[in-house]
């Protein structure tokens, strides 16, 4: 190999496609040289400071957007599907650390590193976000994972945060190295690790033997395995209620969104890029995964008692609906998923943050009993948590509705090529929102018309939180009412996805394919 | 010639440590033993002519993972393993497995006569693979992954700060 030597326009470009990345990672160091040099009084500042960066993050984004293309030898592509997700992504991550900063000053645990690892964890699902090759995912994943981890056990003093750490670590390392083991399948049957040269060949490998390699199929499923891990889809999901209940609250709000958002971008670019073609194999395991996530996480919400675990099964059960969208396999399934992920990351933030607030020191008041009359103690709380609530459960107005309407659209409109069956799946994403009905709206009833609990005694809501909770409603809501222009994003997020294989037109024995870049 | 001999020394020690390393009753005595293995099989690599996976492996392995493996055996205060006989698993489902492994490959290497890799001598394995161009993918090719890398380690660093801390 010859020595490339990159011109420093190329070099800024290169930089300037990373640009989020490179700004969360800089803050994250920056709130962890500052840290030491901070009164442990005035820590919370370290929380601004973070908050900051994800703020600049968001600005850089179009920094990021204005260098469209490759970058790094093809190692990260800058489209706007990258940018679609990054803006989620950082969004959620600038709310759960607003919800953080008086969280981790009413349980004592107010610590530099917190804000660090979020940033970090941030730059890693945005790296996921871009990835367009496999090992660059992977290293994107653990940023995030291994991160995520360490936030689980962070009240290192309640028993039930270390458990979720331990769990989370333990299954969640497994799953990584059936991801690992994933890539190396892939490619082993196909020579490369880059996501749009492994479909040039496997288009290949299939126009000249007629069928698709088993080695890469099999690959697929063990990737399917360990990405269907962090996005809880079943059979995958069992740690997840204990996990996201055991974890400090924001740091719950954080888990249940941002990874699934950046860990769904993956896998759309994996499923739908480099395995187009073999849309009708994994159409089943998608269609299998979802029904089986829907009911696991609705049948589980509607018998707890504990409000973050029923909104941890409830998370679940989005992951479904999600999925419905993903086994559409054409590009309005993909931006169904975009404009669900966007509208389903603001309410389950959102509702995550109120459980954090309600929640009280050492987190003791997370029954329904403790809800019971929120609405006559705090009327401005309580409207945001059944606004929140609604929108998950998919009332129109809210930007849930729209999320599973577009969904819905999306399976229907590809139900020439995958016939009933998917027909049968979005009867079955009905039946599901329907149950899931009962637990919200149970919720919602405890709020306004039990009488009131005596344990919860309301404290006054801290204007971090505030702020976050009105910016998670008015996105919600007007997701729900106004979504044309977002909704155009994600398609055009979806369409700058190469789908199409490169002889689409002609007869499948003609397509010629330049080998893959890094074949020997 | 000479690496015929060679060959068949380092092979010979490497078994003997792995033999070794499984029958003796000392955790200490089966950690320097596997140190063995590993710089054997490093000369090993050394003679397929892979210069690099040989440094890496007295590097990584040799050195790295087997201070860890001492230091966790002598903060343990590990004392002398008990004897057990085969639990029944291990009877009727681990030996035959063993033995079907090493007569498959076995079978592999008399079949393929991957044997005479030996022989030949160095370099057959690892042609056209040099350090050089490993790290031409890695600074080049690969270069995002590398530095990304580095903030996947800081991340280690600062979770094992943050659990490991005192007064939190």
């Amino acid at each position: 190999m010859t020595a490339v030597t990159i011109s420093l326009p190329e070099q800024i470009a290169n930089l300037r496609r990373i640009a989020p990345e490179i700004v969360l990672c800089i803050f994250g160091m920056i709130v962890m040289i500052v840290d030491p040099f901070v009164k442990p009084a005035s820590r919370r500042a370290l929380g601004w400071l973070a908050f900051a960066g994800t703020l600049v993050a968001l600005a850089s984004v179009h920094v990021a957007a204005a260098e469209m293309g490759f970058a790094y030898s093809r190692l990260i592509s800058t489209d706007n599907f990258s940018i679609f997700v990054h803006v989620i992504v950082i969004v959620a991550a600038g709310l759960a650390i607003l919800g953080s900063i008086d969280y981790l000053d009413r349980e004592g645990i107010q610590r530099g590193e917190y804000y660090a690892l979020v940033l970090f964890a941030t730059a890693g699902m945005g790296i996921l976000a871009g990835a367009n090759e496999l090992i660059t995912a992977f290293i994107g994943l653990e940023m995030s994972s291994i991160s995520s981890y360490i936030l689980c056990g962070f009240r290192r003093k309640a028993k039930e945060s270390n458990e979720a750490a331990m769990k989370y670590f333990l299954l969640g390392s497994f799953a990584t190295a059936f991801f690992l083991y994933g890539i190396a399948m892939i490619y082993g049957s196909t020579g490369t690790t880059f996501i749009d040269a492994a479909k040039a060949e496997l288009e290949r490998q299939l126009a000249a033997n007629g069928h698709f390699p088993a080695l890469a199929i099999l690959g697929l499923g063990l990737i399917f395995v360990g990405l269907g891990f962090k996005v809880v889809a079943a059979p995958f999901q069992v740690y997840a209620p204990d996990v996201y209940e055991g974890a400090p609250s924001p740091v719950t709000a954080l888990l249940a969104s941002a990874p699934k958002a950046a860990t769904f971008a993956l896998m759309i670019r994996i499923f739908y890029v480099s395995f187009h073609s073999a849309g009708d194999i994994w159409f089943w395991v998608i269609w299998i995964s979802a029904v089986l996530t829907m009911f696991i996480g609705n049948l589980g919400a509607l018998v707890q008692t504990n409000v973050k675990r029923m909104l941890a099964y409830s998370s679940i059960a989005h992951a479904g609906y999600i999925l419905v969208a993903f086994a559409a396999s054409t590009e309005l399934g993909i931006a169904a998923v975009l404009f669900y992920l966007a509208a389903y990351v603001l309410m389950k933030v959102g509702a995550f943050l109120v459980v954090t607030h309600v929640g009280q020191e050492g987190e003791k008041r997370l029954n329904l009993q403790d809800y019971a009359g929120l609405g006559m103690k705090q009327p401005a709380l309580a409207a945001c948590f059944s606004l929140f609530l609604l929108a998950l459960l998919g009332l129109p107005a809210t930007g849930g509705f729209l999320g599973k309407f577009f969904a819905f659209q999306g399976a229907l409109d590809s139900a020439r090529a995958h016939g009933g069956w998917v027909v049968a799946l979005v009867i079955i994403a009905a039946v599901n929102s329907v149950i899931g009905a009962y637990y919200y709206v149970r919720v919602i009833v405890a709020m306004y018309f039990w009488p009131q609990s005596s344990d919860y005694t309301p404290t006054r809501v801290a204007p971090a939180l505030v702020v976050a909770l009105f910016i998670a409603a008015i996105g919600t809501l007007y997701l729900g009412i106004v979504p044309g222009r977002v909704h155009s994003l994600a398609e055009s997020a979806a369409h700058s996805l190469p789908l199409q294989s490169a002889g689409s037109n002609g007869p499948s024995n003609a397509i010629v394919i330049a080998p893959p870049q890094n074949a020997r | 010639m000479v690496a015929v001999i060679v060959f068949f020394a380092c092979a010979l020690l490497a078994v003997t440590g792995a033999i070794l390393l499984i029958l003796s009753r000392e955790p200490i005595h089966s950690a320097l033993s596997l140190i063995l293995v590993m710089v054997s099989l490093a000369i090993l690599y050394l003679l397929l002519g892979a210069e690099f996976i040989s440094a890496i492996q007295i590097i990584v392995y040799a050195g790295a993972v087997m201070v860890l493996f001492v230091f966790v055996i002598m903060l343990l205060n590990a004392g002398v393993e008990e004897r057990t006989d085969f639990s029944k698993f291990a009877k009727f489902v681990g030996l035959p497995l063993g033995f079907f492994l090493l007569f498959e490959v076995a079978r592999w290497l008399y079949t393929s006569r991957a044997g005479s890799v030996i022989t030949h001598g160095a370099g057959t394995v690892t042609q056209g693979f040099s350090t050089r161009t490993l790290s031409a993918e890695l600074f080049q090719q690969y270069l995002f992954n590398f530095e990304a890398t580095s903030i996947l380690i800081l991340i280690a660093i600062l979770g094992a700060l943050v659990l490991a801390r005192k007064n939190p």
